[in-house]
């Protein structure tokens, strides 16, 4: 609650620094994810530049594309994901950048930048902010008390109903992203994970609904507090969160420790990206703000803040030794090889997929 | 309307200046007057009387005006977008009208979505679901509103105003932030577990966070006061020589009740009733916060195909149906009401 709290007063703070609703140039209009930032760089950036940033923020892709998709949303930078990223820019609902303004291009990472043209074909619309992988987060000593040899380093802990059986009193949570969800079963099962054949989608369908009766929520952002304050045992969820989890717990100082993995059968890569919505009205400014995020100072505080690895190769030198050091965030070459990255679903396979995931929510 | 006599009509416009004003001061004609000095007043003013219009006519077609406005046509909206096709693009649906040749309006509908509602089950399971969280939290809302509002109608005269803002004073935080703040207290570690373990009630933490049990309580909490103010409303009215007629008569007190002060509450009742009903049926906040994965409810499928599947055409289905199906209770409530007021 307490980090609610912070970040709801923040997000008061920020909104009562600008006029609402202010479209004349002196104000950019940001829409990120929930605790995705070191707010101390808002700071930096409105001292630096004199634009006045109005900073909101939401916890879920399908929040950002519903508003994106009706349009007029007064946001000047967006950050979704790769594949909303790729379905949105095929909507229409983002402008090309213009990279003669973007002079921080160069300290981009090409791993990166690589992957996120598939998304994105030349990178035409978007610069990575971030980028993570979906795996397992557990409190370390509960699990151990349940479960002394624990496989907390594969996704067996997750999908074996007989593994996760043993950690249904003590709570586990999972991410409510379909897109996610599913390929990491298929994963599991050996199958692509990319696949969108309805066939091989319903091999999920049946390995997500023998461990369903042992999951207590699906939600993507609650698990961090949760596993901070030792309320579950185990959450799928964002590499970044859980680390997040991790250190409050250790702030806190309240016995709980907190570890994350990323399974050895592989996990997804995702990436958000910044961009600027087509009808965007303060389009220099949303330039000036993402090329100032791109300067590598900016990034690493960024990075060293939220412990999310990022794209930005000039970045690296500047980053704590904790989180370049950890394989949690930047993995090694050989982790990096295991992890698969996935592309949007065709809208009537959408249908199918979300269907599928509403009957694995609701268990019947 | 015009050949009616015209006796309500607002006076005809006169330029007066204040001093010459005649009539008390403060009346609703001196009022007028003064108002007319302002253009945009003037304005309207006349363009009433031009049109014809009777202020007991204008009067009438307000609600209807706003009605049209902000009921009817929000619907029509709604039923044009249930009727389009998913598409990726902004906005996510296909247009329903196209012009051919510029002269013939073409128009597309696509019957597809209402046909998936009836042949998947989901949307069956979850009306239903919702019609039964509905009920029970309605009638377990009235076993609690009913004793409330009957001992503040039992309460001395001058303690009824403070117990009737009690029971108003909590609109005043956010809903949001009241939903929220049962999570504090019912979830693992929250003050309802900790109190029961420290007196020693329980020994091992209630699970009712992220169950329907969470669910029933948010609705019965959220939505009280809907129940008892009507129920007091109608409490209030009774007479008390009633009652005492009937102990004189040697009635006991539980009897006298189920005989003389429900059948007079009954209005009050049915009113309550619905005013929770209808509301919890379409309920999405409090499932949501307080329910598990498991809770289905309308409210959250709408959610997640709007959302979710970004499949507008096809959550604007569920809406209409949900529409037509409160349409049942809403035409009983003023059936029941119009009954009232001849009764």
């Amino acid at each position: 609650m307490k980090f609610l709290a912070k970040s709801a007063l923040a997000a008061v703070l920020l909104a009562g620094t600008a006029a609402p609703g202010s479209s004349a140039d002196g104000v950019v209009n940001v829409y990120n994810w929930s605790d995705y930032i070191d707010e101390t760089i808002l700071q930096d950036f409105e001292k630096e530049t004199g634009i006045k940033v109005v900073y909101d923020v939401f916890d879920s892709n399908d929040i950002l594309e519903t508003k994106l998709l009706a349009g007029g949303t007064g946001y000047d930078v967006v950050v979704p994901s790769g594949t909303f990223l790729s379905r949105q820019i095929q909507a229409g609902v983002f402008q090309p950048l213009d990279k003669s303004k973007l002079s921080n291009l160069g300290n981009m990472w090409n791993v990166v930048s690589e992957r996120t043209a598939t998304y994105d074909p030349d990178n035409a619309h978007s610069v990575n902010y971030m980028w993570g992988t979906t795996g397992i987060g557990y409190n370390v000593d509960q699990v151990e008390e349940r479960m002394a040899d624990a496989p907390v380093d594969s996704w067996k802990l997750i999908f074996d109903p007989t593994v996760l059986s043993k950690f249904a009193d003590c709570g586990v949570f999972m991410l409510d992203a379909s897109d996610e969800m599913i390929p990491a079963a298929l994963n599991y099962l050996g199958e692509d994970p990319d696949s969108h054949d309805p066939e091989v989608i319903a091999k999920a369908e049946d390995l997500l609904m023998s461990i369903r009766p042992y999951i207590q929520k699906f939600h993507s952002s609650e698990y961090i507090n949760a596993l901070a304050n030792g309320d579950i045992c185990i959450a799928v969820g964002w590499s970044g969160d859980v680390l997040q989890a991790r250190d409050r717990a250790a702030e806190a100082d309240n016995g709980v420790t907190v570890n994350y993995s990323t399974p050895i059968e592989g996990a997804l890569m995702w990436f958000d990206q910044m961009a600027i919505p087509k009808d965007a009205k303060n389009v220099e400014n949303a330039h000036i703000f993402i090329d100032y995020i791109m300067r590598a100072d900016v990034m690493a505080k960024a990075s060293n803040y939220v412990y999310y690895a990022n794209g930005n190769e000039a970045s690296q030198a500047l980053l704590e030794p904790d989180v370049i050091g950890d394989p949690a965030i930047y993995p090694s070459e050989a982790a990096l090889k295991t992890l698969y990255t996935t592309t949007p679903y065709p809208p009537r396979v959408q249908r199918k997929v979300t269907r599928l995931w509403t009957k694995v929510k609701s268990g019947q | 309307m015009t050949q009616k006599p015209r006796d309500t009509d607002i006076p005809a416009v006169e330029y007066l200046d204040s001093r010459s004003a005649q009539g008390p001061a403060g009346s609703l004609e001196e009022l007028h007057k003064r108002l007319l000095l302002a253009p945009p007043y003037r304005w309207v003013s006349q363009a009433i009387i031009r049109s014809g219009l009777s202020a007991r006519g204008i009067l009438i077609a307000t609600p209807y005006l706003w009605l049209l406005l902000f009921f009817l046509a929000p619907f029509l909206i709604v039923l044009k977008i249930s009727f389009s096709e998913y598409a990726i693009a902004q906005p996510p649906y296909t247009a329903l009208f196209a012009w051919v040749d510029d002269v013939f309006i073409q128009i597309r509908l696509n019957l597809e979505n209402y046909q998936l509602l009836f042949e998947d089950d989901l949307y069956w399971r979850a009306y239903l679901n919702s019609v039964k969280i509905a009920g029970i939290s309605t009638f377990l809302t009235l076993l609690v509103g009913y004793p409330l509002a009957y001992g503040m109608t039992r309460a001395p005269r001058h303690w009824r105003l403070a117990l009737l803002m009690l029971v108003i004073l909590p609109f005043w935080t956010s809903f949001l932030i009241r939903v929220y703040a049962w999570i504090g207290i019912l979830k693992k570690e929250g003050l309802l577990n900790l109190l029961l373990l420290n007196l020693g009630v329980i020994d091992q933490p209630l699970v009712i966070m992220n169950t329907d049990t969470a669910v029933y309580i948010g609705i019965i909490y959220s939505y009280l006061p809907f129940m008892v103010l009507p129920l007091y409303a109608s409490l209030e009215k009774m007479d008390d020589s009633l009652l005492e007629a009937a102990a004189d008569l040697g009635c006991r007190p539980i009897k006298a009740f189920w005989q003389i002060t429900f059948p007079i509450s009954i209005y009050g009742v049915i009113a309550g009733c619905f005013l929770v009903f209808i509301p919890a049926l379409g309920e999405f906040v409090i499932p949501d916060l307080l329910g598990g994965s498991g809770t289905l409810m309308i409210g959250k499928t709408l959610w997640a195909e709007f959302f979710s599947n970004r499949d507008w055409p096809l959550s604007s289905a569920v809406a209409v149906v949900l529409l037509l199906i409160l349409v049942v209770p809403i035409v009983a409530f003023q059936k029941m009401q119009e009954k009232d007021k001849t009764a």
